[in-house]
């Protein structure tokens, strides 16, 4: 068997070959000298390194060799001019203002508009349209805060991929709406996605950013996200990641934050549901006084799989890291935290602090849970913990002895772990709704078949009623 | 009210109680007495049903039921209430919450529906007074950084809201200051109705000058060896439990 599944890999790494090499006009129809030339090395990376295996240490926890077994039709064709994109998606979230930024399929969907620009000079768009247009800003930013050489899917997203969401925000420009990213497969046979993003934030800027993963058909799908994402001098991100797609899809999704002095950046993924996620948060400061929080919460089931990924690189002095990750596994899922944080010998005063709370559900649940500390700088203040523990009995008996039900005293308490994770979201309608689905999903209620991952209550309008009443916790 | 007959129960093969009568009618103040080990907070545990216990012999009648195949909230929807020796902490839920969580779930039991917000919250004010609980106490999460009194004061809160026919207070008395041991007691005294019953579980005579019992029972070695009125916990308050270890 062992043999079969090496022959799977190869075969599907000979497919996506055989798509670059024969499909090349159309790959890089849009390409600049400048992305042409990074497409071409990474493509180099990519055949040299393969799919990731678990003979790598990043990739020890999480076994692609199934999912990368079924055939994929790789690089779709972009939607028609005239896709109608409110037919696909609307977002319902109440009093949930956002911009929305729509992708179908990896394209950028609005194809009457590929490009946007604000009366504040924001521009929002398709990458593909910005590296024509904004070739300065391409070659400032494009390819480089991902890391080829080192995650061969990313050195395969540079490679392959044909759009994406380009956005940009000037200098001195705070962002009022909360602009909100969808990622919306649908397509009739299996796909292999290559998706590419790029957010710019200049100087002294500040942008709220929720990124949406759904899907609406459930066909067997491989999504391999790239965002890579500068904050500028001075600026902020808040940045939250929702990601509810069903088990037949494999989410891959590579953030790459590069942060320059006093810039902080917030970013918090909400996991609901999904086959296999794979989140990555690459953190880079490179200038002092920079502050980043990394948040993570994920709730698995069934043959689940998720995979959180940060790697904090204090590349400065004074700047300041605080990782918060909490996970709720059942049945038989699976889970690998994996904390690296890199202190640079001139990152005198660092302070990093990493936490990852778990609980297993059942004894075939598991939960591979490893801080990595680096430190080569000598005034630091690190932390690091990592707990694996199950429902505690005393507490269950505790709310139990008070009429409440064994079942809603598990939810309770379930709850009540990784209530502090939704607490960190700061925008209010954003926080009452991940509030509503989380609650949802630990009642095993949250079906993860509608839209956008915010469109729960599409076909019960209703308000979600529980018979536990923890609107006020 | 509660019928306790020849109850024996052990913890993974090792007998804790062995052979246990006692007998709470309505109106009464049952206190039990004991060293420590000898099976008081085990009995408790059983009583409320708490999982984990193997009885092996006996009945536990509640209003004329035999309780032990019922599930710990189902005993607490009948109207039993366990005041824990050591409550639990239980982050990002509010005693608000929890309590009309709990109070609705009870009242679902008995067919009601669920309690109006104006009415709990009129009982909330009402039942804080009775525990001179702080303002902001009920919007904490329940018992997460409480002192030991302010968990105690909490359970009897609790009790107050939850308005239970049996009250089990396990060792409510240890770890907490004369003030605090005279609030806990004074809400369990305005509590005290004819319809009702309490058991207090404790270790020193202390609390029984505050909450006076119509019986008191000495525990010792998973049996219940001595019974009478409130003067045997003074006498056992003066000749120590040594004195029933010899008689027995």
């Amino acid at each position: 068997m062992e043999a079969g599944i090496v022959q799977s890999i190869y075969d599907l790494k000979e497919y996506l070959t055989g798509v670059f090499a024969e499909r090349q006009r159309e790959i890089t129809v849009h390409d600049t000298a400048f992305v042409a030339a990074k497409r071409a090395r990474a493509f180099e990376w990519f055949s040299k390194a393969g799919f990731p295996h678990a003979a790598l240490e990043r990739w020890r926890g999480t076994d692609l060799s199934r999912v990368l077994s079924h055939e994929y039709q790789a690089s779709p064709a972009p939607p028609s001019a005239e896709l109608d994109i409110d037919s696909i998606f609307k977002c319902d979230v109440p009093h949930f203002e956002t911009l929305l930024v729509t992708q179908l399929n990896g394209w950028y969907a609005d194809r009457q508009n590929l490009i946007r620009v604000f009366p504040n000079g924001m521009i929002i768009g398709s990458l593909a349209a910005a590296f024509i247009k904004y070739p300065k800003l391409i070659e400032a930013h494009y390819g480089k805060y991902a890391d080829d050489s080192s995650e061969s899917l990313t050195a395969l997203n540079t490679a392959m991929s044909q759009d994406g969401i380009f956005i940009y925000v000037p200098d001195n420009v705070t962002v009022e709406q909360n602009v909100q990213m969808v990622n919306i497969t649908d397509f009739k046979q299996n796909l292999f996605l290559n998706t590419r993003n790029l957010v710019i934030l200049g100087e002294n800027s500040h942008l709220r950013l929720v990124q949406c993963d759904d899907s609406i058909n459930h066909d067997i799908t491989f999504i391999n996200t790239v965002s890579e994402v500068k904050v500028g001098r001075n600026s902020t991100l808040d940045h939250y990641k929702l990601q509810n797609k069903d088990d037949h899809t494999t989410l891959i999704n590579s953030m790459y934050f590069h942060q320059d002095e006093g810039s902080s950046v917030s970013t918090n993924g909400i996991s609901l549901n999904g086959g296999l996620i794979r989140n990555l948060s690459h953190i880079t400061m490179s200038g002092p006084h920079s502050s980043a929080d990394v948040y993570g919460l994920y709730l698995m089931d069934r043959y689940q799989h998720i995979d959180n990924q940060v790697l904090i690189n204090h590349a400065a002095p004074d700047c300041e890291s605080r990782e918060l990750f909490k996970g709720v596994l059942d049945d038989h899922a699976s889970g690998v935290f994996n904390g690296h944080i890199k202190v640079h010998r001139d990152a005198q005063r660092t302070n990093a602090f990493q936490t990852n709370k778990n609980i297993l559900l059942t004894d075939k649940a598991s939960i591979d849970t490893k801080p990595f500390l680096e430190i080569y700088a000598d005034d630091v203040k690190c932390s690091h913990g990592a707990t694996i523990g199950q429902l505690d009995a005393e507490a269950l008996f505790y709310i139990r002895s008070r009429g409440i039900s064994e079942a809603n005293a598990k939810i309770l308490l379930m709850y009540a772990f990784v209530a502090d994770v939704i607490n960190k979201i700061s925008i209010p309608e954003l926080r009452q709704r991940m509030d509503d689905m989380v609650k949802k999903r630990l009642r095993g209620e949250l079906s993860q078949c509608e839209q956008c991952v915010l469109n729960c209550s599409t076909h019960e309008h209703e308000k979600v009623e529980f018979k536990i009443d923890l609107s006020k916790i | 009210m509660l019928s306790i007959r020849n109850l024996k129960v052990s913890i993974k093969g090792k007998e804790i109680l062995k052979g246990i009568n006692l007998e709470v009618k309505a109106g009464e103040v049952h206190a039990i007495m004991g060293p420590n080990g000898t099976g008081k907070s085990t009995l408790a545990y059983v009583i409320a049903g708490r999982e984990g216990y193997e009885v092996s012999e006996g009945e536990i009648i509640f209003k004329g039921r035999n309780i032990l195949e019922l599930s710990a909230e189902e005993r607490a929807c009948e109207g039993m209430f366990l005041g824990f020796q050591y409550p639990v902490e239980i982050p990002g839920v509010s005693i608000t919450n929890f309590l009309r969580t709990a109070i609705n779930e009870q009242r679902k039991y008995r067919g009601l529906d669920p309690v109006p917000a104006t009415e709990f919250l009129a009982r909330m004010e009402e039942k804080k007074q009775l525990l001179e609980l702080q303002e902001k106490l009920a919007s904490r999460s329940v018992n997460e950084g409480f002192s030991g009194g302010e968990k105690k004061k909490n359970e009897i809160f609790q009790m107050a809201m939850l308005e239970p026919s049996l009250a089990i207070l396990d060792e409510t008395d240890s770890g907490l200051d004369i003030d605090a041991l005279r609030i806990v007691a004074t809400g369990v005294n305005k509590l005290r109705r004819p319809d009702n019953a309490t058991i207090v579980i404790t270790h020193y005579q202390r609390l029984l000058e505050y909450i006076i019992p119509d019986v008191v029972h000495v525990l010792f070695d998973g049996r219940i060896v001595k019974s009478g009125g409130k003067d045997l916990a003074l006498q056992l308050e003066e000749k120590g439990y040594e004195w029933i270890r010899n008689e027995s």
